[in-house]
């Protein structure tokens, strides 16, 4: 297609805007916190002061944010699986030519739409000790099995339980979202493939496990990357679910750094976790935005 | 074949049987949250009592409703005021780039997308700090102006990856016709691609209000006063406040979930498609 070099000036110019202030915005203030993360700013007035390492070599050793990272290490793998099985569970159930699919579709991807906020007040009580699920249990004579749910500040081997009702109430939001992916992937698959598989005797549930499953591989990676980053970055829904939980229980770095900074005016501190949480995303993000794009040049 | 068809026929609704069995138990708990939110928010303060947390309310009653709505009116308004034009703008520069970036690819274009795009990946606690500094240096920290600055910015990665990913699948040919004719770049995007972006735009402006609306970090963050901010803080603070009142708290949080739910009711198709965009495929 040709264009004059005098449009593809005004092209340039009409993305600039946006590339500066994203360049400003999320790069240049990546920097700065970077900058913080590495001064004395401690109180209301910043102070820039070169300090190196100090914060990180603090944050690390504080029993708080060691708990954090295994929280978000047994959120993560917890959330990312039940999303994956239920996503898949439903995807499956609903391509066998369901009447009202679209009903149950909705139903499923409905919680998308409303805030972490609003499913954070309504889970909490759900699992709230005295009223939720255990009046339920009392009601029907399995009070053995009540238990403090959040509150409750067990762990074993560094695994919290009372992290439990959060990946329940994080999946009831977002498994719509990897049913709506294996959806997607599964009406893409030929109907040929399953004919073939059928002809060559294969049962209904080795068609599943050998043949179309393996072909959902690369839904089920991106589904993961993208659940991943949410889980390494997740702050509302704990906040307004539970907040940092009994003895750190349910703390995240994002809580933590939000009540550094902004609470207890740690500014040089907080800026170092929020790095350490910036170069999680970065490590899931940058590999799975390079292959994405590349792959899409080929194309 | 040699089945019996009869057998067939029985194991065959046996399995179709088992199917709607397992899917509505899965349908009714997902609508779990729901009900509670209903049952509760519709109960007077006094109904509301353990040994009746589950039941249904003896008597419908508005007064939570009526009241958590009384209390949440500002909020609710703050958040039309943040979401509306924030999502006005982003749609509107997202097309623009959108544009740019499928059809004019300038040297370096290929670069600058994905430098957009990682944009929307971060986590804005790594921006927080410095974003607060800088609103309070332009004067805008705690200002709904502030907020709504906050979203359109950071919302240029998503919307331009939605309407660029829509305006690859424009065939070429359609722009060629009005460079024939020898329009510019400006007048192809109005004459052309304007009046065929109605679909991207709905995608795009369903998504951004959504988002805007059920924010929280960047809300909670930036803005202090009570009267000024937005639904979802409100929303947190009524949740928090020392008494429990739970059938307010419920009605509350159903209040503010109503217009997002709503829009996805009405143009889910539009919802699902803003979701898949995100994960940067087209």
């Amino acid at each position: 297609m040709y264009h004059s070099r005098r449009d593809y000036l005004i092209a340039f110019l009409i993305i600039l805007p946006s590339l500066c202030a994203v360049l400003i915005f999320v790069y240049g203030f990546i920097a700065w916190s970077i900058r913080t993360s590495l001064s004395a700013w401690e109180g209301i007035i910043p102070d820039f002061s070169f300090v190196g390492l100090r914060n990180y070599i603090e944050i690390f050793s504080s029993y708080r944010f060691q708990t954090d990272l295994w929280n978000t290490l047994f959120f993560t793998i917890l959330f990312l699986g039940l999303c994956v099985l239920i996503g898949l569970l439903l995807s499956i159930l609903l391509d066998r030519k369901v009447k009202c699919e679209g009903v149950f579709r909705n139903i499923f991807l409905f919680p998308m739409a409303i805030s972490f906020v609003v499913t954070g007040i309504v889970w909490k009580w759900i699992f709230s000790p005295s009223v939720g699920v255990n009046a339920i249990l009392r009601a029907i004579g399995l009070e053995h099995l009540a238990w403090g749910w959040f509150t409750d500040p067990a762990k074993y081997l560094n695994f919290h339980v009372a992290l439990i009702p959060i990946v329940i109430a994080a999946s009831w939001q977002l498994s719509g979202y990897t049913m709506a992916l294996y959806l997607a992937g599964l009406r893409g698959i030929p109907v040929e493939v399953r004919e073939a598989a059928r002809i060559d005797g294969a049962t209904e549930f080795q068609t599943y496990t050998r043949v179309i499953l393996p072909m959902l591989k690369p839904i089920t990676l991106s589904a993961l990357i993208v659940l991943g980053h949410i889980s390494l970055k997740i702050f509302d829904l704990v906040y307004t679910m539970t907040g940092r939980g009994p003895a750190f229980a349910t703390d995240v770095p994002g809580i933590n750094m939000f009540e550094t900074t902004f609470r207890a005016n740690r500014y040089a501190e907080g800026a170092a976790m929020s790095i350490v949480m910036f170069f999680m995303v970065a490590l899931v993000i940058i590999p799975y935005l390079y292959t994405s794009l590349r792959k899409e040049k080929q194309s | 074949m040699y089945v019996n068809t009869g057998t067939y026929r029985l194991n065959r609704a046996i399995s179709r049987g088992i199917l709607y069995t397992i899917l509505l138990l899965c349908a009714a708990s997902f609508l779990i949250p729901i009900y509670v939110l209903l049952a509760t928010g519709l109960k007077s303060f006094k109904d509301v009592n353990i040994a009746h947390m589950w039941s249904l309310p003896d008597k419908i009653t508005l007064s939570s409703f009526v009241k958590a709505f009384i209390k949440l009116i500002p909020n609710l308004k703050n958040s039309l005021l943040i979401a509306i034009p924030a999502t006005l703008f982003s749609a509107i520069i997202g097309s623009l780039n959108g544009y740019v970036l499928s059809k004019w690819k300038f040297k370096g274009a290929n670069i600058i997308f994905p430098i957009i795009l990682f944009g929307m990946f971060i986590p804005y606690q790594s921006i927080l700090i410095p974003l607060v500094q800088f609103l309070s240096f332009i004067k805008l920290y705690g200002k709904l102006a502030g907020l709504i600055l906050v979203h359109i910015i950071y919302g240029i990665p998503i919307t331009t990856l939605i309407f660029r990913n829509y305006y690859t699948e424009v065939p070429d040919e359609i722009l060629e016709a009005g460079f024939m004719d020898g329009s510019g770049i400006f007048q192809s995007y109005l004459r052309i691609m304007l009046p065929i972006s109605a679909p991207g735009f709905v995608v795009v402006i369903i998504w951004q209000f959504t988002n805007i609306w059920n924010e929280f970090l960047f809300a909670v963050t930036i803005t202090q006063k009570p009267s000024l901010q937005p639904i979802t803080v409100a929303l947190q603070n009524l949740a928090g406040s020392q008494i429990v009142e739970w059938n307010v708290q419920m009605a509350g949080a159903l209040i503010a979930a109503l217009p997002t739910l709503l829009l996805y009711i009405l143009l889910g198709k539009f919802f699902i498609r803003g979701l898949l965009a995100g994960s940067v495929k087209a």
